[in-house]
């Protein structure tokens, strides 16, 4: 069936009459990609352009308005083996990239200015010390001046404005230090250059700006990388939505398409792309994703439906509506508002450092003066000498202390598959001393999978898969993805809410329902040892078989959890399944805290006593009804396969079938943490060699040159013990 | 010494240039797609004459 594809609502258009769509790629691994992809699609006639952007994944194609289908684009990608997805780039995306490219041209400028500068600057320091002429000198000086005072208008924007917000707001940070040393610096300097003087801070001023814009960039790239990953991902796995028409014709469209009062039809094996009534059709629907039920509720016209619901049976059609009424949803999206309301802004350690930082120098600069004044010193000497103190000490180390670390964590963080939401989520994960997990989709898998895979003799297995693939039911995926490799049998035929049979070797194979199977003893022997199990029969002649389909743990759970504990963190499971299985979950992993059946707002009051209790939890969950507790506690976690809005409230998305990334995400901002305070001490001892020279008046700018860059190079080069990972083969042995 | 008048400026006038020339680059976007850019260089779709160079 070839299917009409809507993208109408990611097609821009340019007002010189071209339309524009941006598509993320999936499949992208080398370079030969991009000759496959740009080639294949040049041969589409009406196209005018497209090109692959190699770094973000990222597909332009570009046409003359109306003379061009861009459904076509996916369709010529799908053929040549790329999946593509339509792409809205959201406008923090593109804030961040006009800040990084305003960040690299203050980079650049400053950096020329630094380099021409330093050669004036050392050849005085080498004249002054043998035979400069005192023209030669000034002239040296008043092209410093020239080269760096507008460049320094320029490159010092960032700080400035930032600084310049600060105080509107009547707080500190750290901008406001570093725009009042480069300020001071500069007049000083003028000044000094204008009266013939010997020194000159040109340089230090410069190459200030210069390191700070540096930690700055690849601060904001390292963050660009991230979200950029972060919403590829987001765009392969967007919600696909069937529209039909009036005449019942379908149109594939992106859920964000969908308005209210459209209807939809969701097939077996689809999760729901938006809320709504169901109008027509019968079906189980596993709600797990939700509340965290795993039990599978049925489903008739006028009942409700919500996204992300899986759908098992029969196919469904679904008027989108929000579903008023449906307490669970405005309930839960009320307790999101709520905890997000009453969390304490968290603190961050860079401006506590600031606000400690900015009036200790500031008095001392100003004691300093004071006390050169009152022991007889010109005022000339003693503003020069205090404004010396306040160029040694401008906060050089302290400010590029923790972005440094920031920047190789989220790197390290990147690379074991956690994205950061939040800035300042690595150092409220540092802090946390208690987990609290969800149990389904968390600690077991998004999906089920066959739990007796070892009692059932591989060929039979196979026959199985062979049936199976022929087959949407969410359990006879499970089953194909069992047996990797193997093909669809040959004429396989489904009956919906039954089953699948097909002739294999001459003989009817059958995969399927109890009854379907003629299985109906077995199934319930079965169900009498353990009821929450979800099963499938399998009948071929008279080989028969019964696969046991559960949400399985996740493979490394119970290494990641005997590992936390190891680290003396303290573990809860906190889920809204039924208790007795959630007692099982727990006994199997070892996990002697736990509580089932929980609400929601159970979950915040939950993490509230721990609060009170002095612990700082950190949530890991992926249901819907988790996300007021992922808003609520100290720090957060969440499944890239939760749901969207649990996601959305989670501080950090981790990837993949492991759980290990949680156990990562810990120690690595542990550590990060770890290296922060470490600087933070480096940049304190820097200051209390640097300051006394300062205070004494022994401070030439060739000191303050070599003890700037010194300092910096050190704290950079200790944030990068960061990118070493603590990882948990390495933990466990 | 009066040769420096000449020389500093000159070298200015020289790192001027390459300062341009960065912020041209930048904003004609060659720093957009920066791996891309390293494997571009090697494909040879201009030399075999089929497909479309863009």
């Amino acid at each position: 069936m070839a299917l009409n594809v809507d993208l109408s609502t990611y097609v821009r258009y340019h007002d010189d009459g071209t339309a524009h769509l941006e598509l993320a790629v999936d499949g992208v691994d080398c370079a030969a990609c991009i000759g496959d992809i740009e080639n294949a699609l040049g041969r589409l006639p009406g196209l005018a352009r497209a090109r692959l952007n190699y770094t973000t994944h990222r597909l332009t194609v570009e046409w003359s308005k109306g003379a061009f289908d861009p459904a076509g684009v996916i369709e010529r990608l799908s053929c040549i083996g790329y999946r593509a997805y339509p792409f809205a780039i959201d406008d923090s995306e593109d804030i961040d990239a006009r800040q990084a490219r305003w960040l690299l041209r203050c980079l650049a400028v400053a950096g020329f200015a630094a380099t021409n500068v330093m050669l004036l600057s050392i050849s005085v320091w080498a004249g002054n010390a043998s035979d400069i002429t005192p023209e030669t000198r000034d002239f040296f000086h008043w092209l410093s001046a020239l080269i760096v005072l507008p460049a320094a208008a320029f490159a010092g924007q960032p700080f400035f404005r930032s600084a310049g917000r600060a105080l509107r707001l009547r707080s500190v940070n750290m901008d406001v230090p570093i725009s009042l040393g480069i300020v001071l610096a500069l007049t000083m300097s003028v000044i000094e250059t204008v009266r013939h003087a010997e020194h000159a801070y040109f340089d230090s001023a410069v190459m200030l700006m210069f390191f700070l814009l540096l930690g700055r960039y690849c601060d904001l790239a390292m963050r660009r990388k991230t979200r950029a990953f972060a919403s590829n991902l987001a765009a392969f796995r967007a919600p696909v939505a069937m529209r039909l028409d009036v005449a019942g014709n379908a149109t594939m469209v992106t859920a964000t398409a969908l308005a209210a009062g459209d209807v939809i039809l969701v097939r077996p094996g689809e999760r729901a792309p938006a809320d709504g009534i169901v109008i027509l059709g019968h079906s189980e629907i596993d709600d797990s994703l939700i509340t965290g039920e795993t039990m599978r509720r049925s489903v008739d016209p006028g009942g409700e439906i919500h996204a992300g619901s899986m759908n098992f049976d029969g196919a469904l059609r679904v008027r989108v509506c929000a579903v008023a009424g449906s307490t669970l949803l405005d309930g839960i999206e009320r307790l999101v508002e709520l905890a997000i309301n009453q969390k304490a802004r968290y603190q961050r350690l860079a401006d506590r450092a600031a606000r400690l930082y900015a009036p200790i120098v500031h008095v001392t600069a100003l004691m300093t003066a004071a006390g050169w004044l009152l022991s007889g010193a010109s005022l000339h000497d003693s503003i020069v000498t205090a404004i010396a103190v306040l160029i040694i000490t401008c906060p050089c180390a302290l400010a590029l202390a923790i972005p440094a670390v920031q920047v190789v964590a989220a790197g390290a963080l990147f690379r074991s598959g956690v994205l950061l939401n939040s800035a300042d989520a690595i150092e409220r994960l540092a802090e946390v001393d208690t987990i609290v997990f969800d149990k389904t989709g968390t600690l077991t898998m998004p999906e089920p999978s066959i739990a007796n895979i070892s009692m059932i003799d591989p060929s039979t297995r196979l026959l199985a898969a062979r049936l199976a693939l022929a087959s949407h039911h969410p359990l006879a995926r499970a089953i194909a993805a069992a047996t990797p490799g193997s093909t669809v049998a040959d004429g396989a035929q489904e009956t919906p809410g039954q089953g699948v049979r097909a002739e294999i070797n001459g003989v009817e194979a059958r995969l399927g329902s109890a009854d379907f199977c003629a299985l109906a003893d077995d199934f319930g022997r079965v169900r009498g040892e353990d009821p929450e199990v979800s099963l499938m029969g399998f009948r071929h002649g008279e080989v028969t078989a019964i696969f046991e389909v559960r949400q399985a743990l996740r493979a490394d759970a119970s290494v990641v959890i005997d590992a936390a504990r190891a680290l003396g963190f303290s573990i809860w499971i906190l889920s809204g399944d039924r208790p007795d299985a959630v007692e099982h979950c727990a006994r199997v992993l070892g996990v002697a805290q736990w509580r089932g059946a929980m609400k929601p707002a159970g979950k915040i009051a939950f993490l509230e006593e721990l609060k009170i209790a002095g612990h700082k939890a950190v949530m890991v969950g992926d249901g819907l009804n988790d996300a007021p507790a992922l808003a609520a506690a100290y720090a957060s976690i969440s499944p890239i396969t939760g749901s969207q809005i649990a996601q959305a409230a989670a501080d950090t998305v981790f990837l993949g079938d492991s759980l290990a990334p949680t156990f990562e995400a810990l120690t690595i901002s542990r550590r990060a943490r770890a290296i922060m305070w470490q600087n933070l001490w480096l940049a304190g001892i820097y200051n209390c060699i640097a300051v006394p020279l300062a205070i004494t008046g022994h401070v030439t700018p060739l000191i303050a040159a070599a003890a700037m860059s010194g300092s910096s190079i050190l704290v950079t080069a200790n944030a990068l013990r960061a990118r070493s990972l603590h990882s948990l083969r390495k933990a466990s042995a | 010494m009066t040769i420096l008048v000449i020389l500093v400026p000159l070298a200015l006038a020289l790192g001027a240039l390459g300062l341009v020339a960065f912020m041209w680059s930048l904003r004609s976007g060659q720093y957009d797609d920066l791996e891309g850019a390293a494997v571009r260089v090697l494909s040879d779709d201009d030399i075999s004459g089929r497909g479309s160079p863009r």
